[in-house]
């Protein structure tokens, strides 16, 4: 084996440059020099499977891991992962994390003044079905201040984990939601160049999901790397 | 018809409430063959400041120089208790460390083998996207032909090869992130 069907690589602007001086966490930690084009070897296109992660009910609806209700704004989010070519990607595990509905992180780091709530703790993960679908029932997160600038403050957002099915598919975003007035002030939702790119991080109300009297449904849909049509490297 | 990618963006600082269900630093059960190998390091920052809120992840062949997936069709063994993977978080001095078996060799694009390496994605605070690098052995012939090596400029290639220290419980490695300046660490660019 040595010919590479290799992942295919982003678009230019159509993802974030590491330094973004809006986000201040950025000036020191990008770094200045730019990265070593690397071909995608064998250790690019293999990676990490996680067919034994317990994906009990607990996993994916974060309202139901403590003895009471959380409190908030119970929502579904849903949706489904492809690759870039539209076919679905199986049994791609999945991790979700946020704040509770007052906006409040359950992490030591986060100390503003908003309320914990016992009965939330933020997280969760499935494995995508034979579709590419995935589903999570949990709180609509509240907005929160941060110390990035004055009066700065993070539109609502869920983070997003994902592995596809190779290294060189890894993924890690942020799930918005539509409407949100502090979009256009966010510098971390606003360093991608591309804005079609940026607005597609943002969730889709969806009545098709929404449980009448219990969750109003919001569909987020991942896109991973597609494959590269021909393959290179020597026939061993 | 193709789509974009979906954008990356920061894990952010609180990473660890859905990133550290499933932190996994020791990768090496009993019964797994191979040489055990300690690696610890810093991420440190532009202004040398350690990086407490980062989270590294690994991924490597087994002794044999294979990969636990389905797309490594070579002729080697698979280790059932060897996965490959690791999930590795900074501490509060930007200090991490894991134990794993020194991978063997696995092919290159031109059928050549590359150098026993470990790859490694580097996510924290700060960073947009992950930062993609590698580690590499010290006293490893198979360095000076290393397709990957080759394609960095000599003087920092050094920033991708761990060096022998002393540890706590024995032999060990280190192998540090500088994520900017001086002596900064080689990523790579592999696609996402």
């Amino acid at each position: 084996m040595a010919r590479i069907f290799s992942y295919r690589r982003p678009h230019p602007d159509t993802q974030p440059r590491y330094l973004h001086s809006p986000y201040a966490s950025s000036i020191k930690r990008a770094p200045a020099k730019p990265p070593v084009y690397l071909p995608q070897t064998l250790s690019e296109i293999t990676g990490p499977s996680f067919p034994n992660v317990e994906t009990e009910v607990k996993a994916t609806d974060l309202t139901r891991q403590h003895h009471g209700d959380p409190l908030g704004e119970r929502i579904i989010v849903s949706g489904r992962v492809t690759d870039q070519d539209g076919r679905p990607l199986r049994q791609a595990l999945i991790e979700i994390w946020q704040a509770n509905a007052a906006g409040r992180y359950l992490h030591e780091s986060d100390q503003h003044q908003a309320p914990l709530d016992p009965n939330f703790t933020g997280c969760g993960h499935a494995l995508t079905d034979n579709e590419g679908k995935y589903r999570f029932v949990t709180v609509r997160p509240g907005a929160y201040p941060w110390g990035n600038h004055y009066n700065a403050w993070r539109p609502a957002h869920i983070h997003f984990s994902l592995f596809g099915p190779a290294f060189a598919t890894r993924l890690v975003t942020q799930m918005y939601f539509p409407g949100d007035p502090l979009l256009p002030f966010d510098p971390i939702f606003n360093c991608t160049a591309d804005e079609s790119a940026r607005n597609r991080l943002i969730s889709v109300f969806d009545w098709e999901t929404t449980i009448p009297s219990l969750a109003l449904g919001y569909r987020f849909d991942l896109v991973m790397s597609g494959r590269e049509a021909t393959p290179y490297g020597a026939l061993t | 018809m193709s789509s974009n990618v979906t954008t990356s963006q920061t894990v952010g600082p609180f990473f660890s409430i859905g990133l550290c269900r499933s932190i996994k630093q020791n990768l090496v059960e009993a019964d797994v063959s191979g040489e055990r190998v300690s690696i610890e390091g810093r991420v440190l920052d532009g202004d040398g400041q350690p990086v407490p809120d980062a989270i590294l992840e690994i991924w490597q062949a087994n002794s044999y120089g294979k990969y636990a997936h389905p797309e490594d069709d070579q002729d080697k063994p698979l280790e059932a208790n060897f996965t490959g993977y690791g999930r590795i978080p900074t501490n509060d001095a930007g200090t991490f460390h894991f134990s794993t078996i020194k991978p063997g060799p696995v092919p290159d694009p031109d059928g050549k083998l590359q150098a026993p390496h470990i790859a490694v994605s580097v996510f924290a605070r700060g960073l947009l996207r992950r930062l993609v690098t590698r580690v590499y052995f010290p006293d490893e012939p198979a360095n000076d032909s290393d397709f990957a090596l080759k394609l960095v400029e000599p003087a920092r290639r050094g920033t991708l090869v761990a060096k022998k220290i002393t540890g706590p419980v024995g032999a060990a490695l280190e192998w540090n992130v500088i994520l900017q300046g001086s002596g900064e660490t080689v990523f790579f660019d592999c696609g996402l």
